[in-house]
């Protein structure tokens, strides 16, 4: 049996709701309004395998991804890692599981400390684990090689370096304590078509070498296809569908994500195909719709779905859809 | 060159010969555009696509006068609209150019749209303007009219509660909704040509498919053409006629959708599409081109692309590639191109 590295239990998380974004639709805001940007969100991620979340923005992965490292605490729900329930943890106790999980963010040209060298950069996760100097040196020019950038880059700043290229730094600061788990978040879409076919490819390379777990969240489906073995689908704080990522893009159950699968463009001329159009707009984190958070814009919605929201259920073997009425 | 009243009888609504710009900046000259000949047909949506930088939408800014004047020069070329010269017009005259001749929607339409003004207000003007330029008597723009067309443009779009999306603010509106109020006000004058700069890049995939089947829709209504600015190439299969693959400020390729993307022709179309992780990728590596897109400050000589190319030769080191017909309406710029069949 393959061992499991990490398993979120329940996850929520609540933000006060504040400022202007969340006013139009409700009107003016109760006091003690709060988005749920995360509403009960489990799965499990194996050794050496990549899960793909996938959902459009205001889903909550972004939040997804800082609450399981505990970037920000999560409001209630259990993150466990390795066996080690993070949410018992102290900082300091949380502080010695850090190298083991990383993250890589979306925009390389904010994620980078521009007055900071490429070594430097690269250098200062390591720093905290090791104290021996020419360890860390020599780490750093191995991983920088790995990435695919060559040696006289090294004292250059995030400046100096193109888009595709400062996401390879990104990507040697996180390999660079060799963690078990790395977070992508968004990790190609400030790239070019060009650079993003380079820095997957790297992450496919760099995971075969390190037997690194990816957690990788994106809004492209077929960047997720591609790099996932397993794929969950969000809406609105929610897992919606979870399984193979083959089955999920083929032969999707939750008719969120036969939407959302259909609107994705294909290469093809030829496949001008029908589109299955969602009505309307996501709705407010602020205020959820009741029961299934789908049914004011699913087709198929009958009454019960607008009074009991549906629980995320094994239908087949690895397969987790959330609907009262799955398709077939 | 006096302007063609005789308009109808044009092939192209919009023609470009030889474009050459340049930026000058602090740094030096930078060179966005290095002739470039691009036509669209009438009812046509002509799809560019391109990496960034590759100078797409400085040729849409171009075709509409909103290049910065202080650092953009015309080295060479023509822009005709209609069979006039777009370069040649003074503002006052490209003024008049401007919402009923072209128009154009942008990315970000929250950017583009003024937060002070209500929806009613900004779509209202553009609907005077048609109006007052249509009618040659000048008493007959009412502003009840311009709001009734207001009305029925937002709900042309789609917008639910259209009378009421007149009092909001663009603040108010979800992305997905400001962009079709963009559209509104883009089309309501009945352009005969809309530039669209990656209009559908800043919103979430299932409200692109509703954008592109919009603009799709009403486009074959109007009877507007379409310059189609995307970096997506799949977005570009799905919407346009005609597609232009665009890099280093040259065209590559040009020709019907169905035939481009069928059997692409230059090695950077193939590359492109071979890079898209589609489904039957899944598994292995990603065909990738290698290094970066370069720096239009030192372009190098020869063809623009062949430091990345896998089939470049001395010669594409120091001569530009011709850009010639491969086959009708199908045209690439290099000297030793190969089709691939592709699907």
């Amino acid at each position: 049996m393959i061992q499991e590295l990490l398993r979120v239990e329940g996850l929520v998380k609540y933000f006060p709701a504040k400022g202007a974004m969340f006013y139009s639709e409700t009107g003016l805001l109760e006091k003690g309004s709060r988005v749920h940007a995360l509403d009960g969100v489990s799965f499990s991620l194996d050794h050496n395998s990549t899960l793909g979340i996938v959902g459009e923005s205001g889903c909550g992965k972004t939040t997804l991804a800082r609450a399981i490292l505990f970037l920000s605490r999560p409001t209630a729900g259990k993150v466990i890692f390795e066996g080690n329930d993070l949410t018992d943890m102290s900082y300091g106790q949380l502080a010695k599981l850090r190298p083991n999980m990383q993250l890589v963010s979306q925009d390389p040209f904010s994620s980078l400390d521009p007055r900071m060298r490429a070594k430097r950069i690269i250098a200062e996760p390591l720093r905290v684990v090791n104290k021996n100097k020419d360890e860390v040196d020599e780490r750093v020019k191995m991983v920088f090689e790995q990435v695919g950038l060559s040696q006289e880059q090294l004292n250059r700043f995030p400046n100096e370096f193109s888009g595709g290229q400062r996401q390879r730094i990104a990507v040697a600061r996180a390999i660079s304590t060799k963690p078990k788990l790395v977070v992508l978040d968004e990790p190609t879409s400030a790239l070019d078509a060009s650079t993003q076919a380079q820095i997957l490819n790297l992450l496919w390379h760099i995971q075969s070498d390190y037997k690194i777990s990816y957690l990788f969240i994106s809004h492209n489906v077929s960047v997720v296809r591609h790099m996932s073995d397993r794929i969950a689908v969000m809406y609105l704080g929610k897992v919606v569908e979870l399984g193979q990522a083959v089955d999920i893009t083929r032969n999707p159950k939750h008719p969120y994500t036969a939407a959302l699968i259909s609107s994705v463009p294909k290469p093809n001329p030829e496949l001008r195909g029908e589109v299955v159009e969602i009505r309307g707009e996501t709705p407010s984190p602020v205020n959820p719709p009741s029961g299934c958070r789908y049914h004011p814009r699913c087709p198929y919605a009958k009454e019960n779905c607008q009074q009991v929201g549906p629980n995320l259920v094994k239908t087949e073997d690895d397969r987790y859809v959330a609907c009262h009425y799955p398709l077939s | 060159m006096p302007l063609t009243q005789d308009t109808e009888s044009e092939e192209s609504v919009l023609n470009v010969q030889n474009l050459k710009l340049v930026f000058e900046t602090i740094q030096g000259s930078f060179h966005a555009l290095n002739g470039i000949d691009l036509q669209i047909g009438r009812k046509e949506i002509l799809g560019l696509v391109g990496e960034s930088g590759c100078g797409k939408s400085s040729l849409a800014l171009c075709a509409i006068g909103l290049l910065p004047p202080e650092s953009a020069r015309i080295l060479d070329g023509k822009i005709l609209f209609k069979g006039q010269d777009l370069l040649a017009l003074n503002e006052k005259e490209m003024e008049k150019v401007r919402g009923t001749g072209i128009s154009m929607i942008f990315q970000e339409p929250l950017t583009c749209l003024n937060p002070l003004f209500t929806i009613g207000d900004q779509l209202g003007e553009s609907v005077k303007v048609s109006f007052e330029r249509r009618q040659s008597s000048r008493n007959t723009s009412k502003s009840e009219d311009a709001k009734e067309e207001a009305t029925r443009w937002l709900k042309r779009v789609g917008l639910p509660d259209p009378t009421g999306a007149l009092e909001r603010y663009p603040h108010e509106l979800s992305g997905g909704m400001r962009q079709r109020v963009m559209i509104a006000m883009a089309l309501a004058a009945k352009p005969s040509l809309m530039l669209a700069d990656e209009p559908t890049s800043a919103v979430d995939v299932t409200t692109q498919a509703q954008v592109l089947k919009l603009i799709r829709s009403l486009v074959d209504e109007v009877g507007t053409s379409v310059l189609f600015i995307s970096h997506d190439l799949a977005v570009i299969a799905q919407i346009a006629d005609r597609v232009a693959v665009m890099y280093a400020g040259m065209v590559m390729e040009e020709g019907a959708v169905n035939e481009v993307f069928k059997q692409p022709s230059h090695p950077y179309t193939q590359a492109l599409l071979r890079s898209f992780p589609s489904d039957e990728a899944k598994g292995r590596d990603l065909d990738i081109i290698p290094g970066s897109v370069p720096d239009l400050m030192s372009s190098p000589g020869g063809c623009p692309f062949h430091p990345r190319c896998k089939n470049a030769k001395y010669d594409c080191k120091i001569k530009a590639p011709e850009f010639r017909e491969v086959s009708p309406g199908h045209r690439v710029a290099c000297e030793d191109f190969r089709s691939l069949s592709l699907y």
